[in-house]
C-alpha cells in the first residue's frame, strides 16, 4: 500500500451540489473572509447552488461541550437547523464548523441507536416551534465539499501552491479538528488516522503535505482548555507540543478545517513568541495559519485582505510573496469602503528575530 | 484396502495428521493450497521457548511426508468438505472416509491498525518480517544501519474490538519475549522495549524466559498499550503510550518498531463451514464441539479438525493436538466400518 492510499478505504458520499449552509459561531467572528469566500467560491465560481439561511442559529455546542446545554437541547435545536434545511427546499446539510459537524454527526447517531430520543426530539420540536423534523439526505463539512470541488478549483486557479522564486511545492501543514473524524472515523475522507481531506486539496493544487510527528495531536483548543482560564496552560501546551515537532520541516504555511484549531495555531503563536521569545517560522517569525477557504482563495487569484487574512495574528505577507499574490500593503487595514480598521502594534511573532526579545526574558 | 481420510491443510497439523494416520494404516491425502507443505511455521527462524530452529521441527515433517509417500494435492483449494470427501476448486472430487480441516489461521493484516504506520513507515514491521529478516540473516533499519532502540508491541490485532478480534491469539507474548531475546543477542547495546497489556506466559519455560529477558538481557517490559506511532524527519519512530503501572503517559523515539501481529480466523472459514453445515465461532474460527473430550470433533461425524483451525495455538500444542486427531479419525473409522 502505497503512502496516504488508505485514505480511500474512508469514503463517503458527497452531494456535488444543492447545498443548505450552515455557519459557524467562530468562524463568522474570527474569520468571517472565509465563509464570505466559500460562499463565493461556490456560487461565483463553480455555480452551484448554496443557501446561505439567516433563519439558522448557533448549534449550540459550544455549551453542550461546556455542559451548560443538556442534550434534550442540543438535540431540539439540531432538529430545528433541520427542518429549516427543508423548509429551504434543500436536502444536503453542510456545516462550516468542525463541533457543528461533529454534533450533527452525533445527535443523527444517536438517534439511530436510541430511537426513543428521536421521537422526543420530535415532541420538543413541534412543542417549541411547530416545526416537523425532516432528516438530511447527507451531511458533510465544508472541507469535504471544498475536497469534492477541489479538481474543478484547479482548474480554474490562477496560481498554485509553489514557492514562484524557486519554483518548488511549498511545504504544507495540514491540521484537521479532533471532531472531524476521530468521533466517527467514517464521516471524515481518509478516517482518522490519515485524513485526506485538506491533503487532497493540497496535493491537488501543487503543494507538498508535511507528515509530522505530532500531525494528529490535538491543538489544544478543546473548549474546557479555554474557557475554563486556569486550563489555558494545557491549550497552549499542545500547541506547543505541535509547533516545535513541525518546525525542522520548514513549513511555509499551516492550513487547518476546523475554526478553532485555525485561530489557536494562529494566536498560540503570538502567545509563545511573547512568553519566550521562540518563533516557528522563517526569518525569526511565525509560520502562517490559514483556513482551506483562504488557501483556495488564493489559488483562485482572490485579493488576500478581501479574504479578511488581515485577521491573522501571524502575517501572511511572507507566503503572499512566495505565492506570488500581488497584494497592496496600504490596503491591508481598510474595511468596507475604504475606511481605516486600525493596525496592531508590532508583536513578537512577526518581528525580525534579533528585535523579538520580550521584556520578561531580560 | 485402506480407508482414505483428505486431510486440507499441508502445515504442521497437517502434516503431523497424515503422518500418524499413515502409522495406523490409514491413507491420507493431503490437499495444499500452496506450493509446498509447511504452512506459516516454514517461515520462522527459531521458536519459543526453547531456541530450537523452526527448519528443523518443519523440514524433518516435510521430508517424512514425502518419503512416506503421502499422496499431496498441491495449489488446490477446497471448496467444499463433507464427511465423504472435498471437493476442490478446479471441481475435481477427492472422496474419502473421513475429513480432517487443518486450514489454520491468517496473519492479522497490520495495515489495519492504521495508527501504526506499517506499509507507510520504513521501519515499521511485524513480527513476522522480522523472522523473515533473521531467517536471511541481515536485520537492519531501511537504510542498512543497526537500530539501537526497539519497540515491540504486543496485540497487534488481538484483544482489540476495535478490529473485530476480540480474542488472544496465545503466542505473541512469547514470541515478543523471543525475539526481544534474539535482538539483544543481535545488538547487545540496543534498548529493547517491550510495551504489553498482560504478559500471558503459560507454557512451559514462558515464565522462566521472560525472567531471563529481563535479568539477563535487560528487556525493558512496559505495561502500557501505543496509541500511535509517526514518522520523525530522519525516519526514526515516534511512538506514544501510557505506562500503566505508574499512570503516565510516555512518549518515545525508537529507531524499529515491530508489531507482534495476531492470528486471525481464515477469511474462507464461514463459506467453508457452510458446505458442510458447520458452525463457527464467535471469534470465526471452526467450532469444535467441546473443549474436553471433543476438541478436534466437528458436529458432523466424519469431519475432524487439527491445528489452529479452531483457535490460536502454538506450535508444539498443534502438533500434539494432531496426533489426537489422527487417534480420533482412527477411532471413528473402525467404528464406522466395525473394525474392532
Amino acid at each position: 500500500m502505497s503512502r496516504r492510499a488508505s485514505w480511500q478505504e474512508y469514503q463517503k458520499d458527497i452531494a456535488a451540489d444543492k447545498y443548505y449552509y450552515a455557519r459557524s459561531c467562530i468562524r463568522q467572528n474570527f474569520f468571517p473572509g472565509s465563509e464570505k469566500a466559500f460562499l463565493d467560491i461556490l456560487s461565483n465560481d463553480l455555480g452551484i447552488d448554496i443557501y446561505d439561511d439567516p433563519l439558522h442559529t448557533s448549534c449550540t455546542g459550544i455549551g453542550y461541550h461546556s455542559d451548560v446545554v443538556p442534550l434534550e437541547t442540543i438535540m431540539t435545536v439540531v432538529a430545528r437547523q433541520f427542518s429549516l434545511m427543508a423548509e429551504a427546499g434543500y436536502e444536503n446539510f453542510i456545516s462550516s464548523c468542525i463541533t457543528s459537524f461533529g454534533i450533527y454527526n452525533e445527535v443523527l447517531a444517536t438517534w439511530e441507536e436510541f430511537p426513543e430520543t428521536e421521537e422526543r426530539t420530535r415532541k420538543y420540536l413541534k412543542e417549541a416551534t411547530g416545526r416537523e423534523l425532516v432528516k438530511p439526505r447527507s451531511i458533510a463539512h465544508t472541507s469535504d465539499i471544498m475536497f469534492h470541488h477541489r479538481h474543478a478549483i484547479a482548474r480554474k486557479a490562477k496560481r498554485r501552491l509553489v514557492n514562484v522564486m524557486t519554483g518548488e511545492p511549498l511545504k504544507v501543514v495540514e491540521h484537521i479538528g479532533c471532531h472531524y473524524a476521530k468521533i466517527f472515523p467514517k464521516s471524515g475522507i481518509g478516517g482518522s488516522e490519515f485524513p485526506y481531506v485538506l491533503a487532497g486539496m493540497i496535493e491537488a493544487w501543487g503543494g507538498d503535505v508535511v507528515d509530522y510527528p505530532e500531525r494528529r495531536h490535538c491543538c489544544g483548543f478543546g473548549f474546557r482548555n479555554y474557557l475554563v482560564q486556569a486550563n489555558r496552560g494545557s491549550s497552549i501546551a499542545n500547541s506547543h507540543k505541535k509547533l516545535e515537532s513541525m518546525a525542522p520541516y520548514r513549513p511555509d504555511f499551516i492550513v487547518a478545517n476546523c475554526p478553532g484549531c485555525t485561530m489557536f495555531l494562529d494566536k498560540w503563536q503570538y502567545a509563545i513568541a511573547e512568553m519566550d521569545g521562540t518563533t516557528y517560522g522563517a526569518n525569526g517569525k511565525g509560520i502562517p495559519v490559514l483556513t482551506y477557504e483562504e488557501m483556495a482563495g488564493l489559488v483562485l487569484g482572490y485579493d488576500p485582505w478581501e479574504l479578511g487574512m488581515q485577521f491573522h495574528q501571524v502575517d501572511v505577507e511572507p507566503l503572499l510573496d512566495k505565492l506570488g499574490v500581488q497584494y497592496d500593503p496600504q490596503a491591508k487595514y481598510l474595511g468596507a469602503g475604504g475606511k481605516y480598521i486600525g493596525k496592531p502594534a508590532p508583536v513578537a511573532v512577526n518581528c525580525e528575530s534579533e528585535r523579538r526579545l520580550y521584556e520578561i526574558r531580560r | 484396502m485402506a480407508h482414505r481420510v483428505v486431510i486440507v491443510g499441508g502445515g504442521a497439523a497437517g502434516m503431523q495428521t497424515a503422518l500418524e494416520l499413515k502409522s495406523r494404516g490409514i491413507e491420507p491425502v493431503i490437499v495444499e493450497r500452496n506450493i509446498e507443505l509447511g504452512g506459516k511455521a516454514k517461515g520462522w527462524h527459531k521458536l519459543f521457548p526453547s531456541f530450537v530452529s523452526a527448519a528443523d521441527v518443519m523440514q524433518p515433517l516435510a521430508l517424512k511426508v514425502k518419503s512416506e509417500r503421502i499422496r499431496c494435492f498441491y495449489g488446490q483449494e477446497v471448496s467444499e468438505i463433507a464427511p465423504d470427501g472435498v471437493m476442490l476448486r478446479s471441481k475435481e472430487r477427492i472422496p474419502a472416509d473421513a475429513v480432517v480441516v487443518a486450514t489454520g489461521f491468517t496473519l492479522f493484516d497490520a495495515h489495519r491498525k492504521q495508527e501504526y504506520g506499517y506499509g507507510l513507515y520504513d521501519n515499521v514491521i511485524t513480527s513476522v518480517d522480522l523472522e523473515r529478516m533473521m531467517n536471511s540473516g541481515c536485520v537492519s533499519l531501511a537504510d542498512g544501519t543497526e537500530p539501537k532502540r526497539i519497540a515491540i508491541l504486543h496485540c497487534v490485532g488481538s484483544r482489540d474490538e476495535k478490529v473485530g478480534q476480540k480474542h488472544c491469539s496465545k503466542v505473541c507474548c512469547i514470541t515478543g519475549v523471543k525475539q526481544a531475546i534474539e535482538l539483544k543477542q543481535l545488538f547487545p547495546t540496543a534498548d529493547v522495549f517491550n510495551f504489553y497489556m498482560d504478559m500471558r506466559m503459560f507454557g512451559p519455560g514462558y515464565e522462566e524466559l521472560y525472567r531471563e529477558a529481563q535479568e539477563r538481557y535487560n528487556v525493558h517490559f512496559v505495561r502500557g498499550r501505543i496509541s500511535e506511532a509517526a514518522e520523525t524527519i530522519n525516519k526514526r519512530i515516534q511512538i506514544k503510550a501510557e505506562d500503566t503501572l505508574t499512570g503516565r503517559p510516555l512518549r518515545m523515539t525508537v529507531d524499529m518498531l515491530v508489531l507482534l501481529v495476531g492470528m486471525s480466523a481464515n477469511y474462507e472459514n464461514p463459506a467453508l463451514a457452510a458446505t458442510a453445515g458447520l458452525d463457527l465461532a464467535p471469534n470465526g474460527y471452526f467450532k469444535a464441539v467441546d473443549t474436553f473430550l471433543g476438541a478436534v470433533r466437528s458436529q458432523r461425524e466424519g469431519i475432524f479438525f487439527a491445528g489452529a483451525v479452531t483457535a490460536p495455538k502454538s506450535l508444539a500444542d498443534t502438533l500434539a493436538e494432531a496426533s489426537l486427531t489422527a487417534s480420533a479419525v482412527d477411532d471413528y473409522l473402525k467404528r464406522k466400518f466395525n473394525l474392532r
